[in-house]
């Protein structure tokens, strides 16, 4: 039978010829030939390397650094809460907080982060006094920082992605987890942190350390109202000496530092909520 | 008086009539088995005992307290949702799908009512969650997360959770359908167990065998209303009602 004559002659010891990857090596190749005339035309350019160093630990370099980590920050963590609450409004049973909701997210998310930083620290054109009537009153102006003002746009448009991140998350809970937490006796509050925002966690960490690194870069979007950030303390630099490159090579490895440590710790977030 | 007194109790999903008016009184330490075809509310009754769905109409009590209601002056004032928090301490329920946490072991699991619900020490807990574990036959598995376990012991660590609560009630609402037919002998033993201990209960169920040998009474109950009840030989051995009689005879 045919069958038989062929598994005779796997029988017998033939030798084996491993497939061969040609375009493997070939476009190996190319990448390192790319890369190494990449080096070598950044060896002949016209920069004085040595400088770098000098830059990146500049005082004003360093003042610039703590001032992105912090508004990066701040912005970042009060994004986190508004978001929290604007999911909890999205998804509740008020259908005015249900709009509301829908309005937010759809007016914050909606204009470009620059253009909200400065509608913000142009606030005092048109409001002289930021007040409540009876309460308070405060002359816009002394308020709005360039702080204040890059903290709100960049916060606020975060807060609407973030928003819909958290509604993502809670909305990937399972109903019979909220049945069961209500079925011992638990209340809302206890069940959505006992029960379900733990397990929304891993839902939402992930696209959260995505955001939190593009927010880190996005700080340098406060340079245009002259908030000393990375790269407008660069520029300050600069603007004495003129090493331009110099200066923005320094502040770049900054970002690099702080987008790689964003990540280590994303990691271990993830990590930390992970599947059992 | 009755444990649980259900009088008139409707329910509407929109413009579908789920529950016709059911009436239904379980005794302190009584076993009730609800039977019924598919659709037939059964579940959603449990449900409105727990007040996981309100009512549109009628009352139920549970242990002389109206359920989803604080009665005062004559009147009985709607509960908001922390309150009726408060109420549904004292009534267990098993699900289908078991719903343990995921993210917790068994015991955890276990302690999570009497520590975040009642406020107790974890120290205390800890020793009565590990007894009941024991009770229903899984100590050794404390520390396992329920990925980790079997869809029959995911469903006692269930129960135990429950338990922990000190219920006065247990409600189970077919807690053996989502479990290989292997699986199901452990399940029923421990709610066996359980009835022999007095724990008063009503089970939603499929299993005729455990409505026979468990339970005082069987309800059986069609499109929203009870058809017939009465004593296991009564209705699953001479059943007088021809929808009761059909359903029988396809599911024995
Ligand atoms: N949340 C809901 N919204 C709309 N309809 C619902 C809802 N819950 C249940 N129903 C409907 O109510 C009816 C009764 O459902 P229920 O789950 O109580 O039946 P059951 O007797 O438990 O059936 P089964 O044996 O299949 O579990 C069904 O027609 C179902 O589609
Ligand atoms: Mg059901």
């Amino acid at each position: 039978m045919a069958s038989d004559t062929r598994m005779n002659d796997v029988r017998e010891d033939l030798v084996v010829v491993p497939l061969s990857h040609p375009w493997r090596w070939i476009s190996g190749a190319v990448i390192v030939l790319v890369l190494a005339g990449l080096g070598w035309s950044m060896s002949e350019a016209q920069i004085q390397w040595e400088d770098v160093p000098g830059f990146f630990t500049h005082p004003v370099m360093l003042e610039g650094l703590l001032n992105t980590i912090v508004l990066a920050l701040a912005a970042q963590g009060g994004a986190i809460v508004l978001g929290v609450v604007v999911a909890l409004m999205r998804l509740s049973a008020n259908p005015v907080a249900r709009w509301f909701a829908v309005g937010y997210i759809w007016l914050f998310r909606g204009l470009p982060v620059l253009l909200q930083i400065l509608i913000w620290f142009n606030l005092a054109l048109v409001f002289q006094n930021i007040s409540i009537p009876g309460l308070f009153s405060v002359p816009t102006n002394v308020v709005m920082t360039a702080f204040v003002a890059a903290l709100l746009g960049l916060g606020l448009n975060e807060s609407a992605y973030m928003a819909e991140i958290v509604r993502a998350g809670l909305s990937s809970v399972d109903e019979g987890q909220t049945e069961a937490a209500k079925s011992i006796g638990m209340t809302p509050l206890t069940t959505l942190r006992r029960v379900v925002l733990p397990q929304a966690m891993r839902v939402i960490i992930p696209p959260t350390g995505n955001n939190f690194i593009n927010m880190i870069k996005g700080t340098s979007m406060a340079s245009v109202i002259a908030f000393t950030e990375l790269i407008h303390a660069a520029n300050n630099i600069s603007s004495r000496n003129l090493e331009i490159m110099e200066t923005l090579f320094a502040a770049a490895a900054w970002y690099l530092v702080m987008v790689s440590l964003a990540s280590i710790g994303q990691h271990y977030l993830e990590r930390a909520y992970g599947p059992r | 008086m009755a444990l649980v007194e259900a009088i008139g109790v409707r329910k509407s999903f929109g413009h579908t009539e789920v529950l016709k008016g059911i009436d239904l009184e379980v005794e302190r330490g009584e076993v009730v088995c609800l039977l019924g075809p598919s659709g037939a509310g059964k579940s959603t009754f449990l449900r409105c005992v727990n007040h996981l769905e309100t009512i549109d109409a009628g009352r139920i009590w549970v242990d002389g307290v109206p359920v989803g209601f604080r009665a005062a002056g004559g009147k009985l004032y709607e509960l908001r949702e922390r309150d009726a928090a408060r109420q549904r301490r004292d009534v267990g329920m098993v699900f289908q799908r078991f719903n343990l946490f995921p993210h917790r072991t068994a015991l955890e699991n276990i302690m999570e009512g009497p520590v975040q619900v009642l406020g107790r020490r974890k120290a205390e807990v800890g020793a009565e969650a590990l007894a009941l574990l024991e009770r229903v036959g899984l100590a050794e598995k404390a520390g396992s997360y329920p990925a980790q376990l079997s869809g029959g012991q995911q469903q006692r660590v269930a129960i135990a959770r429950a338990l922990a609560m000190k219920p006065k009630l247990m409600l189970f609402d077919e807690p053996t359908s989502a479990l290989d037919p292997e699986l199901v002998g452990e399940v029923l033993d421990v709610m066996t167990s359980l009835a022999r201990d007095g724990m008063t209960m009503i089970v939603v169920t499929h299993e005729i065998g455990f409505a026979r040998s468990v339970a005082d009474r069987v309800v059986f109950l069609v499109d929203g209303a009870v058809v017939e009840s009465g004593t296991p030989s009564d209705v699953l051995d001479n059943p007088q009602q021809p929808r009761t009689q059909q359903f029988l005879a396809k599911v024995l």
